[in-house]
């Protein structure tokens, strides 16, 4: 394929450097945090006594909170792409609305957590929710979500829209006939990531207010809630090292369900491009 | 780019033309006849439009809630004042030791992650075996989605220790740990956009170059990356203007002390920092401390916003450019 295949140049740098930096990372965590986790860390609340000290609170809040970003989100970014990828006509509104997306995608999430504490948390009375952690969270995400999809649909032979309009199909048919079921597998992988971003994100719920420790677990859409990440940063912030401890165990507890998420996307992915249909 | 794009627009006689102006127009004139279709038009629309009514939103509330602030502390004073010591007796809201402190922590970012980062798409887009390949970007995509708290830890109980037992004078928070693990950060978003940037080089010019007597080095280097450049540098302010916004990173690991040094082992603070700070401290809502978060929020948007949209503008002229 190249006249001058040199495997070994001498400029050619290794990238697999940045790997040795991942695995750095993770060995430095597993180390620090193996003798912390175990079934009563799982299941106890955070304690002044790091001993008793549990992350339970920490994940039932990030369970919830995933749960409702996704339940928003979703929605409203599959529709989004849908409207931009099959209704939109080619024009200014079309480009307004793109050229909106790509850079609210760059907008630093902490000032994502200053508009929700502006409009949820005072604004909407919603308080230090989780209802208005989840809504902060689902704006977060929705730029991507909505390029993951509209991805997914672009990647569906146009030959499959038009063999449906043939048949006299309309076009909400179409698309939910068709386009949907079709673009599902890579629309799945892109909520999938976009849903490992949020479960991450520390400043945004910070910033609206959530607690950084909670001793209770939320019953409803309307209590105060923790996250994993901040629970960690929790830990993080406290000088004695045995906090430290716990802080690398609950980034053990973070990174498996944070590996987990990624895996199934990539499977996803992996098995959609076997058999996409050409 | 999109399937749309390439039909003629010929598909369309006129006297379909139903202002939707879609190539579908022809195949799906029914939707004309149906309400329940145009009802559905409308909805998607509406959900499209919420993505313009966040940045809208975000403007907004930061311009409407900064107005507190500002009554109390003058522009001459945020822009002229060097001194930011809102939690002390003597109150100062000199944006500068704020803007130096994320200045900092993204050269130092820079310094890490922009050779780093290319050389990784280079080694990926012109060297790497296939086999190389498939495994070694879905582990730059994990590496790019651990979460920044995670960073945070890993420079305040690893890389500031590491740094303590050659750099003399490093305070426990500083900007070294903390700039350098942010550069760690940013390499796979780097890498994915300056390697998107040289997939892009048509393979004439590459063996264009091979045709003159190039060695793969040699059209790599004075062909493929320069050719490339445009998109490069694009993804280079992307991941900059990324690194700026960073919070957590610098939250746990930069310190506290809004300093205005150069010094890279002194704690400094820069804009996200100080809002994470204040917000999740015991600082009472509705004083002037509290809404000065506001104030520094505007400024690190229109920093990061101005960024944005030039990179992303580049971004598309270099793309319609092959």
């Amino acid at each position: 394929m190249n006249p001058s295949e040199s495997p070994q140049t001498t400029q050619n740098f290794d990238p697999r450097l940045s790997l040795v930096v991942l695995l750095t990372l993770l060995v430095d965590m597993a180390v620090d945090g193996y003798d912390w986790v175990s079934g009563d860390f799982l299941a106890n609340y955070p304690s002044y006594q790091p001993e008793d000290s549990g992350i339970l609170s920490a994940m039932v809040g990030s369970l919830w909170l995933i749960g409702l970003t996704a339940a928003f989100s979703v929605p409203v970014g599959v529709a989004s792409a849908v409207y931009l990828e099959e209704y939109a006509s080619d024009g200014w509104f079309r480009r307004l609305i793109q050229i909106n997306i790509a850079n609210l995608a760059g907008v630093p999430s902490v000032v994502y957590g200053i508009l929700g504490l502006a409009l949820f948390v005072r604004f909407a009375a919603m308080g230090n929710s989780l209802l208005a952690g989840a809504l902060t969270m689902s704006l977060l995400i929705l730029p991507v979500v909505i390029i993951a999809t509209q991805e997914a649909l672009r990647a569906v032979p146009r030959g499959m829209r038009e063999n449906a309009y043939a048949l006299g199909a309309t076009r909400w048919q179409v698309i939910q006939g068709h386009l949907l079921p079709t673009a599902a597998p890579g629309i799945l992988t892109g909520v999938i990531l976009s849903l490992s971003r949020a479960i991450g994100e520390t400043a945004p719920l910070i910033v609206i207010g959530a607690l950084t420790s909670a001793r209770f677990l939320p019953r409803g859409v309307m209590d105060n809630f923790s996250a994993l990440p901040l629970q960690i940063f929790d830990w993080t912030s406290r000088p004695q090292s045995e906090f430290q401890g716990l802080a690398a165990a609950g980034i053990i507890v973070l990174m498996v369900a944070l590996l987990l998420m990624n895996l199934s996307a990539i499977l996803l992915r992996n098995y959609y491009e076997q058999y996409q249909p050409t | 780019m999109e399937p749309s794009e390439a039909q003629p627009a010929t598909a369309v006689p006129p006297d379909v033309d139903d202002g939707l102006s879609n190539e579908d127009a022809d195949l799906t004139k029914n939707i004309l006849h149906s309400p329940g279709e145009r009802a559905i038009e409308y909805a998607l629309g509406a959900c499209a439009l919420i993505s313009v009514l966040t940045t809208l939103g975000i403007a907004a509330v930061l311009i409407v809630e900064s107005v507190p602030f500002f009554a109390e502390v003058s522009l001459t004073s945020f822009f002229g004042d060097t001194r930011w010591t809102p939690e002390y007796a003597e109150q100062h809201f000199g944006i500068w030791p704020l803007l130096a402190g994320t200045l900092m922590i993204t050269a130092l970012a820079a310094v890490v992650a922009l050779p780093l980062g290319l050389m990784s798409a280079v080694y990926i887009s012109e060297y790497a075996p296939r086999s190389v390949r498939t495994w070694l970007k879905p582990a730059l995509e994990i590496l790019a989605g651990v979460p920044t708290v995670v960073y945070g830890y890993f420079a305040l109980t690893f890389v500031t220790p590491l740094l303590d037992s050659f750099v003399s004078g490093l305070s426990t928070y500083n900007a070294l740990s903390a700039g350098l693990v942010v550069g760690v950060m940013i390499i796979p978003m780097v890498a994915s956009l300056s390697e998107d940037a040289l997939q892009a080089v048509p393979r004439s010019m590459r063996e264009g170059g091979y045709a003159l007597g190039a060695t793969k080095i040699e059209v790599t280097s004075r062909v493929v990356v320069p050719g490339a450049l445009g998109g490069i540098v694009a993804g280079f302010i992307l991941a900059l203007s990324r690194a700026i916004g960073e919070t957590m990173i610098v939250t746990i690991a930069a310190g506290q002390q809004a300093n205005l040094t150069a010094d890279p082992t002194q704690s400094i603070r820069p804009m996200t920092a100080y809002i994470a700070q204040i917000a999740s401290g015991d600082i009472a809502q509705g004083t002037i401390v509290y809404d000065s978060i506001f104030a520094v929020g505007l400024v690190l948007f229109l920093i990061t916003l101005g960024m944005n949209l030039f990179a992303n503008d580049f971004v598309r002229r270099f793309q319609e450019r092959y």
